[in-house]
């Protein structure tokens, strides 16, 4: 689904953050990248919004060579992004209208988009409901991160990254919010990307984890984490030994 | 604020009028009860109406074009830190110079019409817009722009989605702070070669008819367009950035 073939991107030349870095992510996979701050993550992740383009190699996505923001990936950032003047409900409709404006040409939305702005499924499906004439200065964190969810996947999106989505959250807020990310990714089928520098977060949400380290970054080290979705797996010893893993692999890195 | 307060206000402030006209009880400060009644005729035998659209159309015109002018270019600045890095300094000059000096040189370039009075105000709304707009729109939040395009907008899109609502509230506080200004303006502009407008009407009853009761009638005339003005602004305000006040 996602090919990265030996990109290389760095903000002031002679830097670079990526050298020859090749990676690759499967359909329907759920891929947490996980590192220290500075080390890059953001970057690949607007790297695969389409929001910055690597000086050399090529990144596709589904097949199509990536040169701008892709209509069905979503994208969802830490301070998430709503319009302060608009409401719950107007700020998940925000995609739509972007939609309807230019109409489906295949650019700015699929070919196949139908216009309309139903959201209610969405706003019910994340308990929006109650807030949904409210605006996003009158919410909790988590409602608003639940918005900017909810906006993103009103636009029926194949392709989800996330930047540290929960970083600014309490703990039971953030667990909850997780268990909805992963829920939400098996319902829609979606190739899940979420860029973490938390350990126990990279643990819980990424079948797969690809680890960044110091700059440049040049292979893609990926450790597997089958037992995700087993019930109950925040308890078990697999949960820990790999959080463990990880812990040491940072700390080497 | 509350309806009943201002109501209220509006109350004390005639009967302190009242009071003080009624201690000095001189032909140059009339009780408000005759200048209602002057006020009342005027309007009837239509010598008034006349001059109060003059100006509420000096100041309608103004406004308009300083929006449509300012809020386009403010936008532009606010976007474009090369553009704004060019023209800041010449905007940090001109800001701050009270545009009413210029009434005498924009009378002796434009002529005596409507459009010298138009400019003027025009002058002092334009900058006010203008910087408001520019700094609200160099406000927005790198990632909130980031997360609208990963939606697919592009720059149409931007614009209407995010630069224009979010200029709004800079445009209306722009207006309620500077149409004090522009009123005060408007008649200082009105006393130099016309015969319509409020403030004309008011020079010319004070001055030269020494008609006071008349007078004072332009002066409420006159205040009833600022305060006209300001209302309707101020509701907008809360019509369009109800998120503002709701938060």
């Amino acid at each position: 689904m996602i090919e990265v073939e030996s990109i290389t991107f760095g903000y002031t030349p002679g830097a670079p953050i990526f050298e020859d870095f090749t990676w690759r992510a499967g359909r329907n996979e759920s891929w947490v990248i996980l590192g220290a701050s500075g080390c890059g993550k953001s970057t690949l992740l607007s790297l695969l919004a389409g929001l910055l383009r690597p000086q050399r190699g090529v990144i596709r996505i589904d097949g199509q060579a990536l040169t701008r923001p892709r209509p069905q990936t979503g994208l969802i950032i830490q301070d998430y992004g709503l319009l302060p003047w608009a409401t719950v409900r107007e700020n998940v409709r925000l995609g739509l209208r972007i939609r309807n404006f230019y109409g489906a040409d295949g650019i700015h939305a699929p070919r196949d988009y139908r216009p309309t702005l139903d959201v209610e499924p969405w706003l019910e499906r994340l308990g929006l409901l109650p807030v949904a004439e409210h605006y996003p200065g009158q919410i909790s964190g988590g409602q608003r991160q639940r918005t900017a969810i909810a906006r993103t996947l009103v636009l029926n999106p194949d392709v989800l990254l996330m930047d540290e989505p929960f970083a600014s959250l309490d703990a039971p807020t953030r667990e909850n919010l997780q268990r909805l990310v992963l829920d939400l990714w098996q319902e829609r089928g979606l190739t899940l990307v979420l860029v973490t520098h938390s350990i126990e977060e990279a643990a819980l949400i990424g079948q797969k984890i690809l680890l960044l380290g110091e700059m440049p970054n040049r292979i893609a080290r990926v450790i597997e984490n089958p037992g995700v979705l087993q019930p109950d797996y925040r308890d078990s010893s697999a949960y820990h030994d790999l959080c463990r893993q990880l812990r040491t692999l940072l700390e080497e890195a | 604020m509350n309806r009943r307060h201002l109501f209220l206000a509006g109350l004390a402030l005639l009967a302190l009028w009242q009071g003080v006209a009624m201690l000095v009880h001189q032909p140059i400060l009339p009780p408000p009860t005759e200048v209602g009644a002057v006020l009342w005729q005027e309007v009837r035998n239509g010598s008034l109406g006349g001059h109060f659209l003059a100006s509420l159309w000096r100041v309608v015109a103004s406004t308009l074009l300083a929006i449509l002018t300012a809020a386009p270019v403010g936008l532009i600045l606010g976007q474009s830190r090369r553009l704004n890095a060019f023209f800041a300094p010449v905007i940090y000059l001109l800001y701050p110079i009270p545009k009413v000096v210029f009434v005498p040189v924009v009378l002796l370039f434009l002529g005596i019409g409507d459009l010298s009075k138009i400019v003027v105000i025009y002058l002092i709304l334009f900058f006010q817009v203008l910087v408001l707009v520019r700094d609200q729109a160099a406000g927005l939040r790198p990632e909130l722009i980031l997360s609208v395009r990963s939606l697919g907008a592009g720059r149409l899109a931007l614009f209407r989605f995010v630069y224009l609502p979010a200029s709004l509230p800079a445009i209306l506080t722009a207006l309620r702070q500077s149409i004090g200004t522009a009123v005060a303006v408007l008649y200082v502009a009105e006393l130099f070669a016309t015969q319509k407008g409020l403030g004309y009407y008011i020079y010319l009853n004070g001055s030269a008819l020494l008609n006071y009761p008349a007078m004072y009638a332009g002066v409420v005339a006159m205040s009833v367009l600022g305060l006209g003005l300001y209302f309707l602004v101020d509701g907008l305000e809360k019509r369009w950035c109800r998120w503002q006040t709701a938060a």
